[in-house]
């Protein structure tokens, strides 16, 4: 079994990890002490008389040195106290449990359509290699990285909406719609299903296909450029030959034989993708005006709220960290050879 | 076959000079061959002329507001590209827009390539502790995604033009450290290496007279890939109202001040959009092109 070897792998992983969550920690605490505005003054105001002044800096623990205002940084953050945000008045963890289900749907849906468009394209680019479905794989992945995305969601909604008329406009629901099915998981698509308003589920996927499609073109460019070049290097095997001199189909080799060595470095690809979605989601939120942690997170930059523009982008890093842990720890368990 | 030719692809060259510049040409010879990275260079070159000669290629001043012909379409006499929300004309705006764009890539990249060089070199070189937190400071910095941290670094450091630039400069340069120090592994140990510290050569003066030419060209290309993303974050960040500040001339923060109109006025928000993903498109066709001859190893 493979339990041995990765539980002695352990600790040092663990010990990494903690240290690129103390590493992010210690970013944000340098930009929220960079930042030129004085959180003593955000609190008392500029009238204050100095003692009142004197003794909050002291409450904020703003008298202590760097090391020391670090370590109750580090603690409050454990403790999950983002602080208060100056925007909506709540705590700024809250904020995001309530705007994070939003993204999530977004970008499980984008990834979605990335692997089940991508993957079929790699694989005919690597299977066609130069010729035209090569050409289609290589054409969509240069788009995809040289295309604002922003620009795309704009154009997008032109054309869909404002000229065809086949989706629906910006939000999550139209305005009829609002607050119809009780919050349980707080992605709209599942709510709807729970509550059994199919009406309310009919409006939310108009409304989501426009955004999860524009973010998934970005998906479907990078896993397709990647499972065409994993694909490429498998079909140059020996082991393809000789499945192929012993008269195996080509659709078995292809779909059998090579996917399943490809699927192993192609998880780390996809995770890697639904991370990079996170990034690509803050843009594409304010175009569809997505009332997601991206959205969440330009609104308190444009108001100058630094604990939710620092909470927020804290929650993002944990992700990204997270997302490409288990996707090392999934490369483990799946590739036979780490055992 | 003229003379210089010959001499160029000679392949006992009289001098050291000679030897350079036939490699030069020789890289040429192949790069030509690629028609899509040549497109890709024509693209950027003709970026530039536009960003030099700005005044004398615009019809109108970048901030020539005229209230009464604003929102024209593309075509409108005067203004063969339309005129946005202030009647200023989008033709010349996007030709000053080309300097913006320029500005703020060649800084990034002057400011990044030297920081990962001289960080990642350093590390691999050196190794021990020294390597060992180097890398642990770059991980951290990849573990963000780069448009968020660019943004919580706008966000302290206030909107603008300069801030976007050192905001995406703190968060592009891990991946040229992690590349140099793949390099200066490589070659750290290389017979000619041992013969500059044996002639008693520093540290110092074997990272940068030894180690950092040789990183060069694999930077190049990366920088020259990079490029696009450069542009892309940058107008991002404008699109969001945290880049370039109004009323200047870049293009992320036309579309967005365009996308008010989008349903009725088009052109407003879509042509800068069209010229930001030209130019980024031309970076990616143009480095993947300098790959191939620069750096063939890696070819995907």
């Amino acid at each position: 079994m493979s339990a041995p070897p990765a539980l002695r792998q352990a600790p040092g992983f663990l010990l990494q990890v903690a240290l690129t969550l103390l590493g992010l920690l210690a970013v944000t605490f340098f930009i929220g002490r960079v930042v030129p505005i004085d959180p003593v003054l955000a609190v008392v105001g500029d009238q204050a008389p100095k003692d009142v002044y004197e003794a909050v800096k002291r409450e904020l623990g703003l008298d202590q040195t760097l090391w020391v205002q670090f370590v109750i940084y580090v603690q409050k953050m454990a403790a999950g106290d983002f602080g208060q945000s100056l925007v909506t008045n709540r705590p700024v963890l809250q904020d995001i449990a309530r705007v994070f289900p939003a993204t999530l749907e977004l970008a499980t849906l984008a990834t979605l359509v990335g692997v089940l468009v991508g993957v079929p394209m790699g694989v005919a680019g690597a299977v066609w290699q130069n010729r035209w479905p090569d050409q289609i794989v290589r054409v969509v992945g240069l788009v995809g990285y040289s295309m604002p995305i922003f620009w795309l969601g704009i154009i997008g909604l032109l054309v869909f909406y404002g000229m065809l008329g086949w989706v629906n406009g910006p939000g999550r629901l139209g305005v009829f719609f609002e607050d119809m099915v009780p919050v349980v998981t707080g992605v709209i698509l599942i709510d709807a299903a729970i509550a059994g308003e199919w009406e309310v589920l009919r409006n939310a996927v108009g409304h989501v296909m426009l955004p999860s499609a524009v973010l998934g073109y970005f998906s479907v460019a990078y896993i397709a450029r990647m499972t065409r070049s994993f694909m490429l290097e498998q079909l140059n095997q020996e082991y393809v030959i000789t499945a192929r001199a012993k008269g195996v189909s080509e659709a078995r080799i292809i779909w059998v034989h090579t996917l399943r060595n490809v699927a192993v470095p192609l998880v780390t690809v996809i995770a890697l993708s639904y991370a990079r979605l996170l990034e690509g989601a803050v843009l594409t939120e304010t175009v569809f005006a997505w009332p997601g942690l991206g959205r969440y997170l330009t609104t308190a930059l444009l108001a100058a709220d630094m604990n939710a523009v620092l909470g927020a982008t804290l929650v993002v890093g944990a992700i990204f960290v997270g997302i490409n842990l288990l996707s090392d720890l999934l490369y483990r368990l799946l590739d036979p050879r780490s055992k | 076959m003229s003379s210089w030719r010959a001499t160029l692809l000679s392949d006992a060259p009289g001098s050291r000079r000679e030897a350079k510049l036939g490699q030069i040409y020789r890289g040429w010879l192949q790069f030509r061959r690629n028609r899509l990275a040549l497109l890709g260079l024509v693209i950027v070159v003709a970026l530039m002329l536009v960003a030099a000669f700005a005044p004398w290629i615009a019809t109108h001043g970048p901030y020539d507001q005229n209230l009464s012909q604003r929102l024209l379409p593309p075509g409108a006499k005067g203004h063969w590209l339309g005129t946005d929300e202030f009647g200023r004309d989008i033709f010349s705006r996007l030709v000053y827009g080309a300097r913006v764009t320029l500005y703020i890539v060649v800084l990034v990249a002057l400011i990044v390539a030297p920081i990962g060089l001289i960080i990642g070199t350093a590390s691999g070189y050196i190794g021990g502790w020294i390597d060992a937190a180097l890398m642990r400071i770059t991980d951290i910095f990849l573990a963000f995604p780069s448009l968020i941290l660019a943004l919580a670094f706008v966000a302290a450091l206030g909107p603008g033009i300069e801030n976007a630039v050192i905001a995406i400069a703190l968060t592009s340069w891990p991946p040229y450290a992690r590349i140099a120090r793949a390099e200066t592994l490589t070659i750290r140990h290389s017979d000619y290496i041992s013969v500059a510290r044996i002639q008693g050569a520093g540290t110092g003066r074997i990272l940068f007279r030894h180690v950092m030419p040789l990183c060069v060209s694999s930077l190049t290309v990366r920088v020259t890939l990079d490029m696009a993303g450069i542009i892309l974050t940058a107008a991002g960040l404008g699109f969001l109202g945290l880049g370039a500040q109004p009323p200047m001339a870049e293009w992320g923060a036309m579309v967005s001040a365009g996308r008010r109109y989008i349903l009725d006025q088009w052109w407003v928000a879509t042509i800068p959009g069209i010229a930001i993903f030209v130019v980024s498109l031309a970076f990616n066709l143009l480095g993947d092109g300098l790959r191939d001859v620069l750096d063939p190893r890696q070819k995907r």
